[in-house]
């Protein structure tokens, strides 16, 4: 089976080696035609991996900075649809991973088989659906495999060892590790949570293991970065997408944010 | 039928888990405290005590001679859930489930509520076992049950406005929710009605199902025989499901869930699932579910805030496609007027809530000469009288006499 780009980001990574910058931003914020922009911006900057959330009503995993550029990218009219398009888009131009970031409905509504179809035509590597638990995921992630797509699945401070087992078995690409026990958003230091549960985890499988939620310094970027094969940044950047929404100097600002928390990225070379 | 759910909280094709992993941990240790309750003696008779001499059952089940004549069909009975302590059978729930916080050795407690009937209840309940709470309720269930933001807050409970989406019942859970992930190993989540990540949907019907077992004693005592036909409206359907329960196997006793029709058949203006939903997934439950064709969740409306809501609770979808139950919907004209002939022929001001359930059963009655209907009355009006008032605003005049 060919490799999915974020396999491939993650080998060529372990060899360097240093850890990998994520970013979340969801699509359609401010605008569709402004995502391939911002995703140019943000691979600039020093980005490794994108992942380009799909906008929910009720999107009870995200605090209010997430659920606010939810709300803008469902007020532009962005559906799945719209963010496979945007997929396309940016893969004219950049060969960068991008990971599908959602929830159960939107999915099961566009159906699982359409999906995985158009999201390997759109160049998306791989899915993580925040309220999909493992227990319910085996028809998804049959038909994903099937598609060559990479599932993600979330481990939690909470998880049990029985149950990071579950979550390293079913993930493929990588696995993420939600830092500590709450909604998305940035917090001022890096949760204690967070060593422990990469400890566990490394005890239970070998795939690349990113950490996220909370975290948006380049201070906790290096502090994560230390543990960890990867460092989630998500509602920073859309903090700076709300607060910069009309201005053109929007995508400047996402590349100067990048670049600012890229320099956290320490080369793990002596 | 084999009893559902199966070990994963699923009813057929509905119900299961789908919520953030953070999750998953507490719902494993709530099913496992649970289990051990349910097999518990001790527990169920502290329960069993606190229902009786606490909440007041067994309720009555009341032969309504006058509404019954006044139909000329069928004889009805009012299952008087109404006459709970707190105003409606929300408290069975709530008993069960803040024992439950006890024995896992939760101190606070959060909840959710729609009409405010849930989180009078869980107020109540948390000043009796000394815990806190918090409810989540949105700005504009909060405007329209005044009386029961105030109740909460005498019972000692914070009340937070939710403010987010449609500020109603689904993002006072979507809010309580969020602060479960946050609060995790505090926080009891006290779902009030049969919605949610397994194992709420079989828990809450448990704890509901008396409605239905001491209906049967009580209608086998006096009429020597079943009903034909139960009524209950549904909103996520703990009520029903209460009632509905120990009806199941009797395959004689037709089961009615009845949704909010609100306004009209359009997507946006009604909380029918059923009629205008098709299957999704919303906190925690696969189930019919209003929404869009991008998979967004719909806005509701229904006059009654209890049945304002995008989902309905798994097992009613799946009683509904085995056909064991049938569901429909009443509009809000509707249930004002059924409300109001309930009020005058029978001294029973109904809420607006239950008020669905009187208006399909007198739909029916007429035609239903020699058959037997049971409504469960599920709250009293007093809440809504503002509502009512509102809506009736005919009876407000200073010389009125219609």
């Amino acid at each position: 089976m060919i490799q999915t780009r974020i396999v491939r980001l993650f080998d060529r990574l372990r060899a360097e080696p240093r850890p990998a910058l994520i970013a979340y931003i969801t699509a359609g914020d401010p605008s569709p035609a402004a995502t391939p922009d911002l995703v140019a911006a943000l691979e600039r900057g020093g980005a490794d991996l994108i992942e380009l959330g799909v906008p929910f009503s009720d999107p009870i995993a995200d605090g209010p900075v997430i659920q606010r550029g939810s709300e803008r990218a469902l007020k532009a009219g962005t559906k799945l649809s719209t963010v496979l398009d945007i997929a396309a888009e940016i893969r004219k131009q950049s060969e960068i991973p991008l990971l599908l970031f959602t929830y159960m409905n939107p999915v099961l509504r566009y159906g699982l088989e359409p999906l995985a179809k158009a999201a390997v035509a759109s160049g998306i590597d791989g899915c993580l659906l925040t309220d999909l638990s493992v227990e319910e995921a085996e028809p998804y992630i049959h038909v994903m495999r099937r598609a060559g797509l990479d599932t993600v699945f979330l481990a939690a401070p909470t998880s049990s060892r029985r149950r990071l087992e579950l979550v390293a078995k079913y993930s493929t690409g990588f696995v993420y590790l939600v830092s500590r026990t709450g909604v998305t958003g940035e917090r001022a230091s890096v949760s204690d949570s967070a060593a422990p549960l990469v400890l566990a985890m490394r005890g239970v499988t070998e795939l690349p293991l990113a950490v996220g939620f909370g975290i948006s310094t380049a201070d906790h970027v290096r502090a994560i970065g230390a543990i960890a094969d990867g460092v989630v940044v998500g509602s920073a950047f859309e903090r700076v997408i709300e607060q910069n929404a009309t201005s053109p100097q929007l995508p400047a600002k996402i590349e100067a944010l990048a670049r600012e928390l890229a320099s956290g990225l320490l080369s793990k070379n002596p | 039928m084999t009893p559902l759910p199966d070990a994963g909280g699923h009813f057929g094709p509905y119900g299961g888990r789908y919520v953030p992993e953070v999750l998953m941990a507490p719902l494993e240790e709530l099913e496992q405290a649970y289990l051990e309750a349910r097999h518990d003696p001790a527990f169920q008779a502290e329960l069993k005590d606190l229902l009786a001499n606490y909440a007041g059952r067994p309720t009555a089940l009341y032969h309504a001679k006058r509404l019954s004549e006044a139909y000329g069909g069928a004889q009805i009975y009012i299952k008087r859930e109404d006459l709970l302590h707190t105003g409606a059978h929300k408290i069975n729930n709530c008993l069960g489930q803040g024992l439950l916080a006890r024995c896992m050795g939760k101190k606070r407690i959060i909840a959710e509520t729609g009409a405010g009937q849930h989180g009078v209840a869980t107020a109540t309940v948390c000043a009796l076992f000394g815990l806190e709470c918090i409810v989540y309720m949105g700005e504009e269930d909060m405007r329209r049950q005044r009386l029961n933001v105030f109740r909460m807050r005498l019972l000692g409970a914070k009340v937070v406005s939710v403010s987010s989406g449609s500020r109603t019942l689904k993002d006072a859970i979507s809010e309580a929710m969020r602060d479960w992930v946050t609060n995790v190993h505090s926080t009891h989540y006290l779902l009030g009605s049969a919605l949610g990540a397994h194992p709420y949907p079989m828990m809450v019907r448990d704890f509901h199902s008396v409605i239905g077992e001491e209906t049967r004693r009580q209608i086998l005592e006096r009429e020597k025989r079943l009903p034909d036909s139960i009524f209950a409206c549904v909103g996520g359907g703990s009520n029903a499901i209460g009632m509905f329960h120990a009806f199941l196997a009797d395959e004689g006793v037709r089961l009615i869930g009845v949704e909010a029709g609100g306004r009209g058949a359009e997507l946006g203006t009604h909380a029918a699932r059923f009629s205008g939903g098709s299957p999704g997934v919303l906190h925690g439950a696969h189930s019919y579910l209003l929404q869009d064709a991008d998979g967004q969740v719909a806005l509701t409306h229904s006059i009654s805030a209890g049945l304002d809501y995008a989902l309905v609770g798994p097992e009613h979808a799946w009683l509904h496609d085995k056909k064991r139950a049938e569901y429909c919907s009443v509009t809000d004209q509707q249930a004002l007027d059924a409300a109001r002939t309930l009020a005058r022929t029978e001294g029973i001001i109904p809420a607006l809530e239950s008020a669905h359930a009187v208006a399909e059963a007198l739909r029916r009655a007429p035609a239903a000469k020699g058959e037997m209907f049971v409504i469960n009355l599920s709250g009293r009006g007093d809440k809504d009288t503002d509502i009512y008032r509102e809506n009736l605003r005919e009876l407000d005049e200073p010389d009125q006499s219609r």
